[in-house]
């Protein structure tokens, strides 16, 4: 990808990777049509809500510790700021440290959309750099203040030398893009932009880019292994560790929409390589994964070691488990970095995917390849139907009422309720190391089996109340709103 | 003017789609970004027959801000009319199609003979905040929806409180305030919550009063609807907690719509009797806590942050140190609320600051002398200041991550007990 970090400006995953939202077909068709670059997404004339890129942007930033955030805009838009500051502190907690992250908003109102408020924003920067003395300033905006062309980036810049701390503009009007996961993109690009210095010294590092760092502990065991230490990012990291991540030996994610461009990025400017293997989720993810690193970071006799010592323990438990779960029929609605990566665990669990959703699809990842995760499948005949859909519900929906199926699982709040009321048996995959490696894998497969085992509350609740849908809808197909695919005549239900 | 929302206790006036959400088979349709309804959703308790991130959105995207949005809009409003199985369908406007210039109106106007009925409300976020979105939904109602009845049905009263959602007690609270109402021989009518929705929203032009408990939300619309239906309304700015308020409520109500005084004073006894009943079981917990001081704040909106203060001086013998009112109360309101305060026993007048900036009421609360381990009740914000003050504190404003309600209550006799046994549960964790 061709970074450019003297513009605080991120191209958008529709225009960067020819990223899409709206897809019907299936899992061979998506990929084969991303190979002839003939795959175009389709648009909607019906949708439900989904997600703001800045939920994402400012979510990723904000668990910095002790930096701050100035959201410019409406109150609307700094709300996430109260779930940011429970987060920030439940998560210092648990590691026995502490954050005083600030997330303010500017409270914008009418008369600021039509006379601009670039000086109270100016005021508002220098009280709470006065008051918090924070490590370093997000400053960023939201639709109003990019519809009226508020000039964010002047601002900053004439603050900087006031503020005596990195300082960044960040752009993130929620109009932008539909793919909300272009905002981790922003917050990598303002971290890598903003904070990241060069790299003075190569240490025994790993980057590891994740979410709510669950499983730190056993990653550090993990790695202590092969005399690497990782460095979670960004939830709980501070701004000195940050500076030095140009000088880790590799770069690695749990979830590839969430990393990609953090890894890319370093790897283009800093040489830093960027772990491009399937996810350590399930079994051969977790050996594929460990063996890259071990590839990259010179470590690979280390690396087999472990994996040879750990298979003794785990890999009879899995496979006991496996004669339970054999013939389940699964439909699953996740992000891209997770849907064809849970595909592949539920595949090799023996559960049968009948259907997978995934909220958006990235063509080409930043290095021009299709995504690992999928050629992985291809590569193993594996295929099912298959959709691209921003969290559209009412596509959920009418695919569970059609295929029935034995499980649904899903990782966005709010998405498993749905099932459930349809009667579905939902295994929420929350926490991003919910399949992460041995152990996480056979704990994974055990929660789908007492899921689907005792289906009491989805019973109870489902025969008490009426779906919201009305059974038109349900007799519809799958893809009647999507646009193009109407006006192409090639629906494929 | 923009201004530093420095631990913000509110959301924007698109926040209101809660308010919608509130009403039963009532379903919000936005005209705004695609990420609005889940940034103002809050992240438990927010399922219901609809949620969130399944409000009907047009998601605009940059094309649209463009070219406009009206044509998407208007096939949004088509396709949920068709999949959506609601009885009122309110569009709610965000802040880009207002800045672009989106006519939302024209494009509503053109499903007026849909089968179900289809209202707008202009919430753009620079309109102001949800407090301010809910009133602009009622008014929509009001003004798009609601005819004037010449048939009254005799003792109907509509019932009307604070912001569903924003305010964590309100199905509870609103059930209670009914109830009190029902006893005095009346029949309440309310549009929010289980068993509520579009009959009530119809029985609203044949009621003979609307009562307003809120100090100051909704009076604007409570002065619509005297004009357009011609309903007188009451105006009762305490949430009523616990005995005190409870029966002076009562008596307030009865009043004002002529039910027997010896009736009301029968209600208002049995239910103190029992209320103090239950007291004198435990005195002896109020008198003899070690760890509880006789100084309190509230950070809260106008309706706990008086509601609550009235309880503790008046009930409880509390004394107030300074509460702090965080819902941005529009200033031709506060003088009225600021008298309120100074309405105590005993001649008592409880300071009270109109402040949205966090860090201010904190430095305040931390620079006060509680003469003791300070109470402090507000929202998640206060937590970790009340843990450093070694005081006691209670999450009853939003942002709530501190507790867990379905529909918990502390208005009324009742609501005011409910309210001790959470007090004292947090106070009992300690000896000194």
């Amino acid at each position: 990808m061709a970074l450019n970090l003297n513009s605080s400006n991120v191209a958008t995953r529709e225009n960067r990777i020819g990223s899409i939202t709206g897809y019907i077909g299936s899992l061979s068709d998506l990929a084969d049509q991303s190979n002839r670059g003939t795959l175009k997404g389709c648009s909607r004339c019906f949708s439900q809500s989904s997600t703001c890129l800045s939920t994402c942007a400012l979510g990723q930033l904000s668990a910095i510790r002790e930096v701050a955030i100035i959201h410019h805009g409406p109150s609307g838009c700094s709300a996430a700021s109260a779930d940011a500051y429970y987060l920030d502190k439940v998560m210092a907690k648990k590691r026995g440290i502490t954050n005083n992250t600030v997330y303010a908003g500017t409270d914008m109102n009418e008369k600021d959309t039509i006379f601009g408020s670039a000086e109270s924003l100016r005021r508002i920067i220098l009280e709470v750099n006065q008051r918090y003395s924070p490590e370093a300033i997000f400053v960023t905006s939201s639709c109003a203040t990019g519809i009226i062309g508020e000039d964010i980036d002047s601002v900053v810049d004439d603050v900087r030398e006031e503020v005596e701390v990195p300082i960044a503009a960040v752009h993130c009007e929620g109009f932008k893009s539909r793919i909300w996961a272009t905002g981790f993109d922003i917050s990598d690009h303002a971290v890598l932009s903003s904070i990241v210095q060069p790299p003075k010294q190569k240490r025994d590092t790993i980057n590891f880019k994740n979410f709510y760092e669950s499983a730190r502990s056993e990653i550090i065991d993990i790695f202590s292994n092969f005399d690497l230490e990782p460095i979670f990012l960004y939830c709980n990291s501070t701004i000195e560790e940050l500076s030095h991540i140009s000088e880790s030996l590799a770069t690695t994610c749990i979830c590839g929409t969430l990393g990609n461009y953090l890894g890319n990025g370093l790897e283009e400017k800093y040489g830093v390589p960027y772990i491009r293997s399937i996810n350590p989720l399930g079994i051969a993810g977790f050996e594929t994964w460990l063996r890259e690193i071990g590839k990259v970071t010179d470590r690979s006799e280390a690396a087999e070691k472990y994996i040879e010592a750990q298979r003794v323990i785990y890999i009879p438990k899995i496979e006991e488990i496996k004669k339970e779960l054999k013939g389940l029929k699964a439909v699953l609605g996740m992000g891209p970095g997770y849907t064809f990566e849970v595909s592949r665990v539920l595949n090799e669990l023996g559960i049968e995917v009948v259907w997978a959703l995934a909220w958006h699809y990235d063509k080409k990842y930043e290095n021009g390849d299709v995504p690992p995760s999928m050629e992985y499948l291809l590569e193993n005949e594996v295929d099912f139907k298959a959709s691209v859909a921003d969290q559209q519900n009412y596509e959920v929906m009418n695919i569970l009422n059609k295929y029935q199926p034995d499980l649904y699982l899903s990782r966005h709040p709010g998405s498993t309720v749905w099932a459930i009321k349809n009667g579905t048996p939902a295994v929420y995959v929350a926490d991003e190391y919910m399949i992460f490696g041995y152990k996480h894998t056979l704990e994974f497969a055990q929660s789908i089996l007492e899921s689907i085992h005792n289906r009491s509350f989805e019973k109870n609740l489902a025969r008490r109340v009426k779906l919201p849908y009305t059974d038109w809808w349900y007799q519809q197909n799958v893809d009647e709103f999507l646009e193009e695919v109407k006006s192409n005549g090639k629906a494929i239900r | 003017m923009a201004k530093l929302l420095d631990k913000q206790r509110y959301k924007c006036a698109l926040g209101a789609m809660q308010t919608v959400q509130a009403i039963m088979r009532a379903v919000p349709v936005l005209h705004s970004g695609p990420g609005c309804a889940q940034k103002l959703s809050d992240s438990i308790g927010s399922s219901g027959y609809f949620s969130p991130n399944i409000f009907p959105c047009t998601s605009i995207n940059e094309k649209d801000v463009v070219f406009g949005g009206v044509k998407k809009l208007e096939t949004t409003i088509e396709h949920a009319l068709k999949v959506i199985d609601a009885d009122l369908y309110v569009v709610l406007t965000g802040c880009i199609p207002e800045i672009v210039g989106d006519d939302t109106g024209e494009a509503v106007s053109h499903f007026e003979d849909a089968e179900k009925p289809v209202i707008y409300a202009s919430t753009a976020g620079f309109k102001g905040n949800n407090y301010i979105g809910h009133e602009k939904i009622i008014d929509a109602v009001i003004e798009q929806y609601l005819e004037k009845s010449e048939e009254k049905q005799k003792g109907l009263v509509n019932i009307w409180a604070d912001v569903p959602y924003q305010d964590l007690f309100w199905l509870g609270n609103i059930r209670e305030l009914e109830k009190l109402i029902e006893e005095l021989g009346l029949t309440p009518n309310t549009i929010f919550g289980y068993q509520r929705g579009i009959d009530n929203i119809n029985r609203i032009p044949k009621a003979e009063l609307n009562l307003l408990v809120s100090p100051w939300v909704s009076v604007g619309n409570m002065k619509k609807m005297e004009k357009k239906l011609g309903i007188p309304y009451l105006h009762y700015p305490t949430l009523p907690i616990g005995a005190f308020e409870t029966s002076k409520f009562l008596r307030e109500v009865g009043q004002f719509t002529g039910v027997d005084g010896e009736k009301t004073e029968n209600i208002i006894n049995a239910h103190e009797d029992y209320y103090y009943y239950l007291i004198e079981r435990y005195a002896d917990m109020f008198l003899e806590t070690r760890v509880m001081a006789k100084q309190f704040s509230v950070v809260a909106d106008a309706q706990y942050a008086l509601g609550i203060t009235k309880f503790f001086v008046n009930d409880l013998g509390l004394f107030p140190g300074k509460q702090f009112v965080v819902d941005d109360t529009p200033k031709k309101f506060q003088e009225a609320i600021k008298k309120e305060f100074q309405n105590l026993n005993y001649g008592i007048k409880a300071e009270v600051s109109f402040e949205t900036d966090g860090y201010k009421i904190h430095k305040e609360i931390k620079e006060h002398d509680y003469h003791g381990y300070p109470l402090i009740l507000g929202s998640y914000y206060e937590k970790e200041l009340t843990e450093e003050m070694f005081g006691h504190y209670l999450n009853i404003s939003w942002p709530v991550q501190d507790k867990v309600v379905l529909d918990h209550f502390y208005a009324g006799y009742t609501g005011g007990i409910k309210l001790i046994e959470d007090i004292y549960s947090v106070a009992v964790q300690r000896w000194n």
